[in-house]
């Protein structure tokens, strides 16, 4: 055998034995795939011999087996990954039958419920663990003791209820913790870490909120939103093909229709006809409208206020009058919102973008009613600092009282006098513990009505209208109360208002934050069985937006609000005297230059105070302002330059779309210029299309009656034959525009084809 | 199973080996459940290459298909005579496209087939309308189905002739994120039944916990190898 035959033979036996590694990819009926396996088989049994065939196979083998191993590993360990998120199938099930909006409120719940249990970790573990296990018990020091006056209702359920009693005296609140700078034989410094517990929790909260919203703003982005092929893809790649549950399929389903509902309520807002000019009038007027609205009730919320204040000063009250604050706030919480809903039809927005107003107006209503609880605490607090400054003299001066009785009485100076009983002691005020107490109701009664509007709102009119309506006149389900919709903005107002309370309390009671956690576990459930049982979905079901951004900047905008207060409080009110860890200190930070100079090396102790300078401090603010600055100007050039890529995008695939089409291009200019030449022959050609349609079976249509059609006068016999039929082919006159319905099938264009010959 | 067993031969487990993504034991498996569609019409001996079809009935009835709203049609693409009647052939044909190692662009020609309703090669308004009411249980108003399956024929079709051909399909397929996780095609090899088989008969009594081994595997995100062209 010549050379040149050897290499053709090589070649051919080395063709044959890919086809062998590949014949699996081929799209192939088995029967003929055996056939031809066989045929290769023996071609290369014939020419290559024994070598390395058997070794090939089994090494090919154990490559197999490895990757089947692998990927049967990654596929276990996602789902151990996917089952360790909780509640996954739960908010899968809510978003199957209610949409992505409702799902999304339960994610964010999810999500707060993380950050929640974190802070609750941090808090107990560094804080209240320490003081009970190694801290004095109840009962030793003044601080930790019922007084003698209380004692004797210290456990009836009313005085526990409003958190006094044993409540109050308890590692709850902050008043009981002891401001020993060591406890334990691991000399835990416990007042220092509850001032870095209490400046860490919003630390991390901060980082939390800010990192999430980071996240969101990068998902937001790629063609997500506006996606090519959004209803293409819906079509053929929802069903999940492993399902083998009815149960499961009955859920994808109703997804699967859900999301169908979302999607075309999108279109529809994109293919509305619009008056822009009375519009912008309705909304104008509806913002005006609303804007009154929420001053009228910030200047009736200042007006019941100063009343109060007034009233305060008095003792004969009726009911209202000591009541009416807490009244007239929860009239215009439940008034207020339907009313901007109702104002809100006049703009006619987007459901989601209509949502978002309404976040807004609830948002700003709400910012009142803190800010007269704010008001009323802080008047309480100050209250509460003249009457300690009275409390701490007459303490010392009845100490030293008792201690002079004594030793009036036994003449003998060597005994020392038995210490007083704890209960017995003069005891200040303690404000701090107070303000726990205020922020604990406060966050009791929130749960306590949220959840009984659920009952009786949702759930006890769901069963009035299910019931009543075999016995009364008109149809109940479709007509007036009907069943309620799930009320998203409410819902999501409570969440971020709940947590704002949280954060401002956690520092004057520790035990708060485990409160909010069974708060949000229990919430979980509960929520999501009254959804699923007396919700219906929403008349209009909308796509969530992609992020969660808007939640989380409502969340980062009461964080900053609810540190303020506590900031204000450690930085300038002086701690009380005898209760909670920072007790005897002029000021609460004191604890932390106590213990730089005691516990830190010296050097320590300088470093700190020249970093303290403000001659450092000042330069480092500039610096970080400048650093803000510059990355925000890149950050808008990089928005920049992938708006125009994306613009190129698209405006290349148009362009491919009409060149396949062979309409114009959709350049105007091109557009001219075409018409100012004298003949078609400009018309660009078409690229040759993908050889697979040939290999699905013949198609005779398209191959036979093109040749016709070229023959007509326009140049474009190749590229034709190789493209689709395309009926429209203009000839002697523009193409017209594409029309919307569905063009002649298959069968008239293959008619066409065939009588354009004969019009010849 | 071990190396004894007697229903092929080792030439042609070979064969079934270099032809589909399964290893021995699977396609060893995959005979086992075969046979059990029908022992009296399944032979278990299949050395001399018996001529045998499973009716279409059975095989949509299977627990992996049983849910399917396409189940139908994919059998009907796999098989010969275009009615749904499968011979092991084609039924190892089936699952291996099916299977999780196979590559993309093999599932999306067999995806094309299952989508064509009315086999003319193209994916038509009639098509498209079929494919929606099975998707959604018919819940969907006669507009919403005329705007949906209008705006997928505008958003794929590149040639302009209002239907789409396998290459309108096949580029539109290939870009699609979610083409990975709610893959077209993906079914449990085989291999996954080990537990169900060690109960011996795989009856309805065990669904439960065939059904909980298909909800796990229903959180998956594969990674489909695209070159598994080994």
């Amino acid at each position: 055998m010549s050379e040149g035959e050897m290499a053709r033979l090589m070649e051919e036996v080395e063709e044959k034995k890919k086809l062998i590694a590949n014949i699996r990819n081929k799209p192939w009926r088995m029967k003929r795939r055996l056939e031809h396996l066989k045929d290769a088989q023996q071609f290369v049994d014939k020419f290559e011999g024994a070598l390395g065939k058997g070794k090939g196979r089994k090494l090919y083998a154990y490559k197999v087996m490895m990757t089947k191993k692998w990927i049967k590993f990654q596929r276990d360990f996602e789902n151990f990954k996917t089952a360790c998120i909780p509640w996954e199938r739960k908010i899968k099930e809510v978003e199957s039958h209610f949409g992505s909006s409702v799902a999304s409120y339960f994610i964010f719940l999810r999500w707060m419920y993380g950050m929640n249990l974190v802070l609750f970790g941090l808090t107990f573990g560094l804080v209240v663990i320490p003081e009970l296990l190694m801290g004095l018990p109840y009962g030793t020091i003044p601080r930790k003791t019922v007084p003698r006056a209380e004692q004797d209702t210290a456990m009836d359920y009313s005085v526990l209820m409003d958190f006094n009693g044993y409540c109050k005296y308890s590692v709850l609140f902050y008043g009981y913790y002891n401001s020993q700078r060591t406890i334990g034989f691991l000399k835990f410094r416990l007042p220092l870490s509850y001032l870095m517990v209490g400046l860490g929790t919003f630390g991390y909260s901060l980082m939390v909120v800010i990192r999430t919203m980071a996240r969101n703003a990068d998902v937001g982005g790629g063609d997500g939103e506006d996606g090519e092929f959004t209803f293409a893809w819906k079509m053929f790649t929802s069903w999940d093909y492993l399902i083998g549950n009815s149960e499961t399929a009955d859920n994808k389903y109703a997804s699967i229709t859900t999301s169908f509902k979302e999607s075309i309520v999108d279109e529809q807002e994109n293919q509305k006809d619009e008056n822009i000019h009375l519009r912008r009038f309705l909304r104008v007027l509806a913002n005006v409208m609303i804007i009154c609205s929420l001053g009228g009730s910030g200047y009736l919320i200042y007006f019941v206020v100063k009343r109060s204040q007034d009233f305060a000063t008095r003792d004969d009250l009726s009911w209202y009058e000591k009541n009416e604050v807490e009244i007239v706030m929860s009239l215009l919480g439940l008034v207020c919102p339907p009313l901007f809903e109702t104002i809100a039809e006049l703009e006619d927005y987007h459901p989601r973008i209509a949502l978002k107003w309404q976040l807004g107006r609830i948002f700003a209503l709400f910012l009142g009613n803190l800010y007269t609880f704010l008001f009323a605490l802080f008047d309480e607090v100050n209250a509460k600092l003249e009457e300690e400054d009275s409390i701490k003299n007459a303490t010392i001066w009845a100490m030293k009282e008792y201690y002079a009785n004594f030793t009036a009485y036994n003449n003998d100076s060597s005994a020392t006098a038995p210490p007083i009983n704890p209960a017995d002691i003069i005891r200040g005020p303690c404000w701090e513990t107070t303000v726990g107490i205020e922020f604990v109701k406060l966050t009791v009664s929130d749960i306590q009505v949220t959840y009984l509007t659920i009952l009786i709102g949702d759930f006890l009119r769901a069963v009035i209208v299910r019931f009543l309506n075999y016995c009364w006149c008109w149809d109940l389900e479709a007509g007036f109360p009907s069943y309620a919709e799930f009320d998203i903005s409410g819902n999501v107002l409570g969440l971020v208002f709940n947590q704002g309370m949280i954060w401002m309390g956690a520092f004057y009671a520790p035990g708060l934050v485990g409160i909010n956690v069974l708060r949000l576990l229990t919430s979980m459930y509960y929520q999501c069985w009254a959804v699923m049982s007396c919700n219906v979905p929403h008349e209009r079901v909308f796509k969530a937006s992609k992020s969660n951004n808007f939640y989380m900047g409502l969340l980062l905008l009461i964080l900053f609000l609810s540190l303020l207060p506590v900031v204000y409080t450690i930085m300038s009110l002086p701690p009380s005297f005898d209760c909670g860890p920072f007790s005897g200190k002029g000021k609460m930070f004191d604890v932390i230059s106590e213990t730089i100079d005691l516990d830190l090396p010296a050097f320590m102790g300088t470093l700190f105070s020249y970093a303290a300078n403000p001659g450092l401090i000042i330069p480092a603010v500039l610096l970080m302002v400048l650093a803000i600055y510059y990355l925000n100007s890149v950050s808008e050039a990089y928005i920049n330059s992938n708006n125009e890529l994306k613009k190129k995008m698209q405006m290349q695939r148009d362009e491919e779309k009409n060149r396949r089409n062979n309409t114009n291009s959709t350049n105007q200019v091109m557009k001219d210029l075409e018409d100012l030449l004298p003949n078609r022959s400009l018309a660009p050609k078409a690229p040759a299309e993908s050889s697979a349609d040939n290999d699905q079976g013949g198609k005779p249509a398209k191959v036979t009656g093109k040749p016709g059609t070229a023959a007509t006068g326009v140049n474009l016999q190749k590229d034709v034959s190789l493209a689709s039929p395309n009926p429209r082919i203009a000839v002697t006159h523009p193409p017209g525009p594409r029309g919307p319905g569905p063009l002649p099938g298959a069968e008239t264009s293959r008619s066409r084809g065939r009588a354009q010959p004969s019009r010849n | 199973m071990g190396n004894k067993q007697t229903i092929f031969t080792d030439e042609q487990l070979d064969a079934y080996q270099d032809c589909t993504f399964f290893t021995r034991k699977e396609i060893l498996r995959l005979h086992g459940r075969y046979h059990e569609l029908a022992p009296h019409l399944v032979p278990m001996d299949y050395t001399n290459d018996p001529d045998v079809k499973v009716p279409l009935a059975l095989i949509v009835n299977m627990p992996e298909l049983k849910e399917n709203p396409f189940r139908n049609r994919i059998v009907e693409s796999f098989s010969e005579d275009g009615e749904g009647n499968l011979s092991f052939n084609e039924f190892v044909d089936m699952f291996s496209v099916l299977s999780e190692t196979a590559p993309r662009e093999l599932k999306a020609i067999y995806a094309f087939k299952i989508y064509d309703f009315n086999t003319d090669n193209f994916i038509c308004m009639e098509d498209l309308e079929k494919t929606l009411n099975r998707l959604t249980k018919e819940e969907l108003t006669p507009e919403e189905v005329k705007l949906v399956c209008e705006k997928s024929i505008e958003e794929a079709d590149l040639d302009g002739d209002s239907k789409l051909s396998f290459a309108d399909f096949e580029n539109m397929i290939s870009r699609a994120p979610d083409f990975l996780r709610y893959l077209l095609l993906t079914l449990p090899s085989a291999n996954d039944y080990n537990v169900v088989f060690s109960f011996g008969v795989f009856r309805n009594h065990n669904f439960i916990l065939h059904s909980f081994l298909l909800e796990k595997q229903k959180k998956i995100s594969h990674e489909i190898a695209s070159d598994s062209a080994l």
